[in-house]
């Protein structure tokens, strides 16, 4: 079989994959018409498709998954949310008068347990975006999110979070609405919460925008997901003075799963059905319900204030440094 | 101009970033790195601050044992150890931050000092660790507890491991709060970034000093990638000061005063 060329953009090398994709399914949908032949060259191209696809999405670079983790296909928090919880009410707003559309918040029920949820929303579609500021929050966001714990916290409900952004909203409103303290209180709001929190970084993980609602007792990361200090982009024009270096950037700053699992960031890997989730959506919530509730079940024997310090001491241990 | 009177004139004299005045070099350390004429701040290295809010032959350091290590084996245009041994070399600083105890006008306190000077106060495990210890001695000693920022942000050398430490910060703030201690935050220029939007922004007191540059993202990225026109004194104290996220801003020359007022409000 050909392999490869994998230094072409990852877009190129998707689009021959589509229509490979859809030259089996047009062959399949025929088997059941036509003869033998037909559902022989079928198969072959199907198992070549899987092949092609394993190839493609083993060993990407820390800047191809970046494009894997900002796929315009790629299952937002909406997505999961939809498949996930047996049922949902959204709740808005933070009370202080606003109701960021980038943050998705609410209350749903996943098995025999009420959880509250949140996760940062990209738009599925340009004019989505727009409206949901591609996943930025705004102050009112981290507000919004801060509320609805609180409310976890009061009735002693988990708290779910989806981390896909890239970044905490920057700008001349979010400056003036306090987007800076709007994240510190969050950090430190959610090391006081007596419940259970489980964050699942789904796509991009950008930031202090991301961290303010990433304080979990345990943190799951898709495997094409990417968490980050700053955007590749935003680092490269900072520490080489030249945007174009974003490669070098997401290479050098270890922005992939399994360097942040060694880096001890992240608790577990969760592994994308032939190493994408766009193509899989109903496969990849399946696997992150049972994930989700493996987890839930653990923290069942940890009472408040053990759930309190388990936090503290999880993220107390971060960082490496000389001690001499 | 021949080379020697330049330079015993850079000796005598300096000149106002801001106003362009020249002030002979004993009027500018007498007002404490200020400008007598449009009362513009220098920015000052974190031994002159120590010297300037602590008693004299008060102060104790603390964690000068923490080190900085390479965990990413970064290198963008220098490599990363390269990059921290000059900075050590040129500032005599082991890190971006001091940490240690002293008293203020005979009131004791834990106090972190940030210094811009090395590597631009960013802030990576070292500094991270040396502050969430401090903070944890405090809550442990039942002392109150204050840190001046400069600070670009997240040490982005050390990828997303600088990034924790404002989650490690926030949690050690946390307990200390809950425990009913003092935390006075000041922000000195430049304070931005991510201590901006973790520690600097949870202090039960925040100060700023005068026309200081506070805010959360560069503002050159938010006039390039948002077009967007700013309000004239935008991410300046003032402009925080305006919409309610600083209790005050305190000339350098009161500075002390009022924090040992605030401290001593509080005992």
């Amino acid at each position: 079989m050909k392999m490869l060329d994998k230094t072409l953009p990852l877009e190129e090398l998707e689009s021959s994959l589509t229509k490979t994709e859809s030259k089996a399914y047009y062959l399949s949908k025929l088997v059941y018409r036509h003869d033998k032949v037909v559902n022989n060259k079928a198969h072959i191209l199907q198992r070549k498709l899987l092949n092609l696809k394993k190839q493609l999405f083993y060993g990407l670079t820390s800047y191809q998954k970046l494009c894997v983790a900002r796929h315009k296909r790629r299952p937002t928090t909406l997505d999961y949310i939809e498949y996930l919880l047996d049922s949902w009410i959204e709740l808005h707003g933070d009370r202080r008068g606003s109701d960021d559309p980038a943050i998705i918040t609410g209350i749903g029920r996943i098995g025999r347990r009420s959880v509250v949820v949140l996760g940062q929303q990209k738009g599925r579609n340009t004019k989505e975006n727009v409206l949901r500021n591609f996943g930025m929050s705004s102050p009112g966001g981290y507000r919004k999110a801060l509320r609805v714990m609180e409310h976890a916290n009061k009735f002693k409900l988990p708290i779910l979070t989806f981390i896909d952004t890239p970044g905490a909203l920057a700008g001349v409103s979010a400056e003036k609405s306090g987007q800076a303290e709007a994240i510190a209180t969050n950090l430190k709001k959610m090391f006081s919460f007596e419940v259970p929190i489980i964050s699942t970084i789904i796509g991009e993980g950008g930031s202090g925008g991301a961290l303010g609602i990433c304080i979990g007792n345990y943190v799951m990361m898709f495997e094409n997901s990417i968490y980050t200090v700053a955007t590749p982009e935003a680092c490269s024009s900072i520490l080489w003075k030249d945007s174009t270096k974003a490669a070098d950037a997401a290479e050098a700053l270890k922005v992939r799963a399994e360097d942040l699992l060694t880096l001890k960031i992240i608790d577990e890997i969760i592994p994308e059905p032939f190493g994408v989730a766009h193509d899989y959506p109903l496969l990849m919530v399946r696997i992150l319900k049972n994930k989700i509730r493996d987890q839930l079940d653990f923290f069942d024997t940890f009472s408040p204030s053990e759930l309190k310090h388990h936090r503290y001491l999880k993220f107390r241990k971060l960082g490496l440094y000389y001690d001499c | 101009m021949p080379n020697g009177t330049k330079l015993a004139k850079s000796f005598l004299w300096k000149k106002c970033d801001s106003c362009n005045i020249l002030i002979s070099k004993f009027d500018f350390y007498k007002h404490d790195k200020v400008c007598p004429e449009c009362n513009y701040h220098f920015p000052m290295y974190s031994s002159e601050r120590i010297n300037h809010i602590i008693d004299l032959k008060s102060w104790i350091p603390l964690y000068n044992n923490l080190l900085s290590g390479d965990p990413l084996g970064f290198c963008d245009k220098k490599p990363y150890i390269t990059r921290l041994a000059e900075n050590q070399k040129i500032t005599g600083l082991d890190e971006a931050v001091q940490t240690g105890i002293g008293r203020i006008n005979n009131i004791s306190a834990s106090v972190a000092v940030m210094d811009f000077n090395f590597m631009g106060g960013s802030m990576g495990s070292a500094v991270g660790e040396k502050i969430t210890r401090l903070v944890e001695f405090s809550t442990k000693e039942e002392l109150p507890i204050v840190i001046i920022s400069a600070s670009g942000g997240a040490r982005m050398q050390e990828g997303i491991l600088s990034l924790m430490q404002m989650a490690k910060i926030s949690a050690a703030l946390e307990r200390l709060q809950s425990k009913g201690l003092l935390y006075i935050s000041i922000l000195s220029s430049p304070t931005t970034g991510g201590v901006f939007a973790s520690f600097a922004m949870l202090g039960d007191i925040i100060l700023a000093e005068p026309k200081a540059v506070v805010g959360f993202a560069g503002k050159r990225v938010v006039e390039q990638t948002l077009n967007e026109k700013l309000p004239p004194n935008f991410q300046s104290a003032e402009y925080l000061l305006d919409n309610g996220f600083v209790d005050l801003i305190v000339k350098r020359k009161q500075l002390k005063k009022t924090i040992h007022m605030i401290l001593d409000l509080h005992n």
